[in-house]
């Protein structure tokens, strides 16, 4: 009884939240605020605002199953009077503190594999570099250009989030030589079947050419890119969905490192707003894991895909100058 | 017996690598180090402790605008360049940012002296380029440049 009482609150309140980020009026009245709290808010009130929207957003993010950076830039953009380019930036931050606090959990239960992480790993960090790069370039001839490409580029996740249908153990009957030669396959236990799951790659050159385009997209908006690398995964290269989820998450400690180096040095990280996004999404990580438990995942997953729909068409009319969405 | 091999080889395949659990081990030590220096010099920052180089009533004011104009605006360095200002509250909190971002150059060292050790030439030579090209990022050749 008090476990349906905790599940009903703690989905009423998260659901209530991305009611709320999902209202026009709501952007409205944020960015209202944020104009107005520039000018005339004490400089202690932002860091404050962000560390607790951050702790929520942390809990929403691991409870919808993506990643911390693919919420925090489209929203943070639009909710925060920040550039881009330091959302961009700390968004990148966030990804990595959080992908390399859960890797050592994946690691050690043999969900995340090292073998699969690796070269994947080099091809996506490597255009990630190149991502940035572009990313920042773009940025500074004009910034709404990064912020219409930003818009398209979520709601083109939203639909991605919305259609695929990932496969929990794809049947994968032959191995290709690259895959092979890599000798990527493993084992893990499967706790809810109670079995052990074998499993081996197929399609796997087709699947590191898709991590060009993962790289690229990861460090241009700072996204992180577990929403790309698990449908590539799984779909493509037949990986079994816990394999795929966990490696993707610890693959982002890789490919977002060498992307967040180069909006470091850029400038792009400025502490008041960094440390309070990063330690608030780190902390609300890990009270989402404890909810996780008792929530129902799948009714937050749609919420926060319909946040991400407007998120992206509130970044493109922000680009475009429309003024549709407030 | 047939059996009973064939279940101790199950076992086998379904544990972590040594690699995998070496680096696990390494991430977690420098995880919660890096969360804990971020707090503390945080905290020095935002208490006055050390005083700042960019005031943090300015700050505000300007964060709306591009990296290029803020840089120019608070005579901040790019690059490496905070280094040199890690008596100022505000760049010591870069101390546990560049731990964080450091982290897996670190761990793929670990990685390289394990894969040598087992003649593993396919992945000592992607460990390595990873290496390379993690190492060019934090560098600063690549994205220290103008703005």
């Amino acid at each position: 009884m008090l476990n349906y009482r905790v599940r009903s609150a703690g989905c009423g309140i998260l659901s209530l939240f991305v009611f709320i980020l999902s209202s026009p009026l709501a952007v409205s009245a944020a960015e209202q605020a944020a104009t107005a709290g520039a000018a005339g808010k004490p400089w202690w009130f932002w860091p404050i605002v962000l560390f607790f929207f951050c702790l929520v957003l942390g809990i929403v993010a691991v409870l919808a199953g993506v990643g911390g950076g693919v919420l925090y830039v489209p929203l943070v953009s639009g909710f925060f009077p920040f550039h881009i380019d330091f959302v961009r930036g700390v968004g990148l931050m966030v990804a990595l503190a959080g992908a390399l606090a859960a890797g050592p959990g994946l690691l050690r239960r043999n969900l995340a594999n090292l073998r699969l992480a690796l070269p994947v790993a080099l091809i996506a960090s490597s255009f990630s570099i190149l991502g940035a790069m572009l990313g920042l370039y773009l940025s500074a001839l004009n910034p709404d250009i990064i912020q219409i490409c930003l818009g398209v580029t979520i709601v083109g996740i939203a639909i991605l989030l919305l259609a695929s249908k990932n496969t929990e153990k794809p049947v994968v009957n032959k191995q290709d030589a690259i895959g092979l030669a890599l000798g990527l396959g493993g084992a893990y236990w499967d706790g809810g079947a109670r079995e052990s799951v074998e499993w081996k790659t197929h399609r796997t050159l087709l699947g590191l050419f898709m991590f060009i385009l993962v790289g690229l997209l990861a460090g241009m908006f700072g996204l992180g890119a577990g929403w790309a690398n698990v449908p590539v995964l799984n779909l493509l290269m037949g990986v079994p969905l816990k394999v795929s989820v966990a490696t993707s998450k610890f693959l982002l400690s890789i490919t977002d490192t060498s992307a967040a180096w180069i909006y470091m040095n850029r400038g792009c990280v400025i502490p008041l707003i960094g440390v309070p996004s990063i330690v608030g999404l780190m902390l609300g990580s890990l009270i989402g894991v404890k909810i996780l438990a008792v929530a129902k995942p799948k009714m937050i997953r749609y919420m926060v895909i319909i946040v991400l729909f407007f998120a992206g068409l509130k970044a493109i009319d922000k680009g475009l100058g429309l003024g549709f969405l407030g | 017996m047939e059996l009973f091999i064939m279940d101790t080889q199950n076992k086998e395949n379904l544990k972590a690598s040594r690699e995998q659990i070496i680096y696990a081990n390494i991430l977690v030590i420098g995880v919660w180090a890096g969360i804990f220096i971020l707090v503390t010099t945080y905290a020095i920052y935002l208490t006055g402790i050390l005083p700042s180089h960019v005031k943090l009533s300015l700050i505000p004011t300007i964060w709306g605008k591009g990296v290029g104009e803020y840089l120019e605006i608070t005579h901040s360095p790019h690059g490496w360049g905070w280094v040199s200002l890690l008596t100022k509250g505000d760049f010591l909190n870069y101390i546990g940012l560049a731990l964080l971002a450091l982290m897996t150059i670190f761990c793929y060292l670990v990685l390289v002296r394990g894969y040598i050790r087992q003649k593993n030439w396919i992945f000592t030579v992607i460990a390595l380029l990873e290496i390379v090209v993690l190492s060019v990022a934090a560098s600063g050749l690549l994205g220290s440049g103008g703005h």
